[in-house]
This record gives structure tokens, sequence and C-alpha cells, in this order.
């Protein structure tokens, strides 16, 4: 009897402080901690590609593969998003109706900022991208929005991101539940498998970066926004992230949420934030 | 051996279970499962394109007629929907194990 009650004794105890130990680190794990998040994402991928350049992750398929890179070099001379980048600058610079342009509704007169988006306003609660801050300043100033996946606003933030091209990736995270929440939940879809194909964006751009997908060789996740808005040769022309975003989930045979959907707001904020430090090379080109 | 052959093989027909043929109130209901089940999975916001494009094919199948192709489609949307359920529902916490710490 005073055996098997000091077993019992003995087995609690060490149950105890089992639970003791581990239960802190639980509540770690859970925390929201951006700044861990980002160290361990970049240390993952430098770790996982010893040789390629920090900076180089920003040219996505381009940085896994040497005869991809020397093509796009050669590409670069005639960028296929040239075009595109001379309509943004004309368009930005073309007064609206009332007289005002696009420089008067960003800091700077939106020149040399797109390292600073999407931001999160903590007047409204939520994550605010260039996309939809261009249409906001559109339709503060009368005029309709564009479309998130086609043409003009392609056109619109090419301009903007080649203005701000070597400029590292500095999205801020301020003290608020609010934005650390949207953190948090961009990183949950990021994560999170869907369509039929039971894939997550990880699944491509974290498991098998490098990797051949059919035909094209698939991107690091890390710097995968520096390089936006981005010419596809898949598409004959510019895509916005909205329209990869939303190419993306349709590949895995799920259906796209609507453009600038809060799931697709929060995963570009948790994505840029995990690139900070890296240059902004948009526009970009892909095959 | 030739005759009690034939006497088998006419009795195993006539206790053969007959397939019936879909009729119309056989389409409806499985149609209303699948929408409802793919109704379910789009406001989980996991709606799978082979859902959607299943379900149409049972609507067409349907709205001409051909019940049986209408019902088989239907039950394929049906079991496509509960599956991205299983997949919203398991993600729920299943993402983390591919998080990056």
């Amino acid at each position: 009897m005073k055996a098997g009650s000091s077993l019992l004794l003995g087995s609690l105890s060490a149950a105890l402080v089992a639970f003791a130990l581990t239960s802190p680190r639980v509540v770690a794990a859970d925390k929201v901690d951006p700044a861990a998040d980002a160290k361990a994402f970049q240390n993952f991928f430098f770790q996982k590609f010893p040789n390629v350049k920090h900076e180089d992750f920003v040219n996505g398929p381009y940085s896994m593969n040497e005869d991809m890179k020397r093509q796009w070099q050669e590409k670069e001379e005639f960028p296929p998003y040239e075009f595109a980048l001379d309509a943004g600058k004309e368009m930005f610079s073309t007064p609206f109706k009332n007289g005002k342009t696009y420089a008067d509704c960003f800091p700077n007169g939106g020149i040399g900022i797109r390292q600073n988006y999407p931001y999160f306003d903590t007047k409204e609660g939520k994550v605010v991208t260039l996309e939809l801050a261009l249409n906001r300043c559109r339709e503060a100033n009368g005029e309709a929005p564009y479309s998130y996946v086609k043409d003009e606003m392609a056109s619109l933030t090419a301009y903007m991101a080649f203005t701000s091209r070597g400029k590292p990736m500095d999205i801020k995270i301020p003290d608020d539940p609010r934005a650390f929440e949207a953190f948090e939940n961009g990183k949950r879809y990021f994560y999170t498998r869907r369509g039929q194909l039971n894939f997550s964006c990880a699944s491509c751009h974290v498991q098998s970066p490098g990797q051949r997908i059919r035909a094209e060789i698939l991107a690091p996740a890390l710097g995968i926004l520096n390089a936006m808005p981005i010419y596809r040769s898949e598409w004959s022309g510019m895509g916005t992230t909205t329209r990869r975003l939303m190419t993306c989930n349709s590949q895995t045979r799920a259906v796209p949420l609507e453009p600038q959907a809060d799931e697709y707001r929060d995963v570009e904020y948790f994505l840029s934030y995990v690139a900070n430090g890296l240059p902004i090379s948009g526009p970009g080109a892909r095959p | 051996m030739k005759r009690s052959l034939a006497l088998v093989m006419l009795l195993a027909s006539s206790f053969a279970p007959a397939a019936r043929a879909a009729n119309e109130a056989d389409y409806k209901v499985a149609y209303a499962a699948a929408e409802a089940a793919s109704k379910e999975a789009a406001g989980m916001r996991n709606q799978w394109t082979t859902t959607l494009s299943t379900l149409a094919a049972a609507k067409k199948a349907g709205d001409g007629g051909d019940f049986d192709r209408a019902v088989t489609a239907a039950k394929e949307a049906e079991a496509l929907a509960k599956g991205s359920i299983v997949q919203a529902t398991s993600e729920k916490n299943a993402w983390k194990a591919m998080e990056i710490r």
C-alpha cells in the first residue's frame, strides 16, 4: 500500500513538474511576436539556400536557378514591363478632373514610398495596401476606382515601385492589438491549406522553392512581394499583388476571395513584414 | 448442361435488383443537399472551384431532364463541398504545424 502511494505521489509530482516546464513554452509559442517570426522566416531561407545572396531573394525564381537568371538579366535590357512603367508615370502625373493628382494623396508626393506599403491604419483598424490606397485616392477625388487586377492598377503600382527600387522594405507594426491580430491572420492565411489540391501558400513557396511545378520554378516566399507588380509571360501582361493572390487560389482549385478581402490585405502585411530589410525590386518580370 | 446454364442465367437475371432510373424528385433532393453543403463551405470562406463547376453540371443535366447524370453530379458536388468543410475545420489548428519557427 505504502509503495503504491509513493508511486502514485511520485508520478503525480513528475507530471506536475513536466506540466510546469512545458506550459510556459506553449504560451510563448502562441504569443504574437512579429519580430521573432521575421527573424525565423529569414533564417529559414538563408540557411536553406546558403549560396543565394540575401538581397537576391527578391528576384524570385531567378535567385534559384542560374540559367533562368541569365535569361532574365538579358531580358531586363528591354524589360516587358516598360510599357506599363511609362503608362504608370504618365497616369501618375495626369491631374484628376478636380485638378489634383495622386501625389496629393501620398506622403512625399508618392515618390519612393512603396517600401512602406502595406501599412496598418490605426484609425480604420485595418491593413491598407498600396492598391487600396490608390483607389481610395481616386474615389476621394471623384474618380471611379480601377480594377484591382488589371492594367491601370498594375501600371500605377509599377511606377511607384520603380521610384522605390533598391530601398529596403520597411513595414511597421504599431503597438496596437489589432495590428498584431492582422499580422497573425495573415500568417494563418499563408500557412492554411485550401482548395481541392490541399495546398497552402507555404506548400509551394516555403517547402518547395527552387523546384519545378510543371514548367515553372517556384519562387521563395521571402521577398516575393518586393517585385510586385509583375509582368508575367503566362498572363501576357502585367498583374498586381491582388491578381497574383487570386491566381494562386484558383491554381489550387480554391475559389478566390474578393479583391482586397481582409485575408488578402493581412497576408500581404505578413509577407511584406517578414521581408523587411530586403530591397524593393518591382516592377518585376516572371515567366 | 447448356440448358441448365441458361436456366441459371435466367434465374440470376430475374433476382438481380433492377437499377431504377433517377427522377426529378431524386435530383431535387440531391441538388438541395449539395447546395446546402456548398453554402456552408462558402460561409467558411473555403469554397472549391470544383464544387461550383460540378454543381453547375448537375443543374445543367437536371434542366435538360437527364436526372441520372444530374443526381450523380449533385452527389459528387456534395462530397466535394463536404471535403472543403472538413479541410477548413481541420486547418483551424493544423496550419500551425507548417509554420516556420
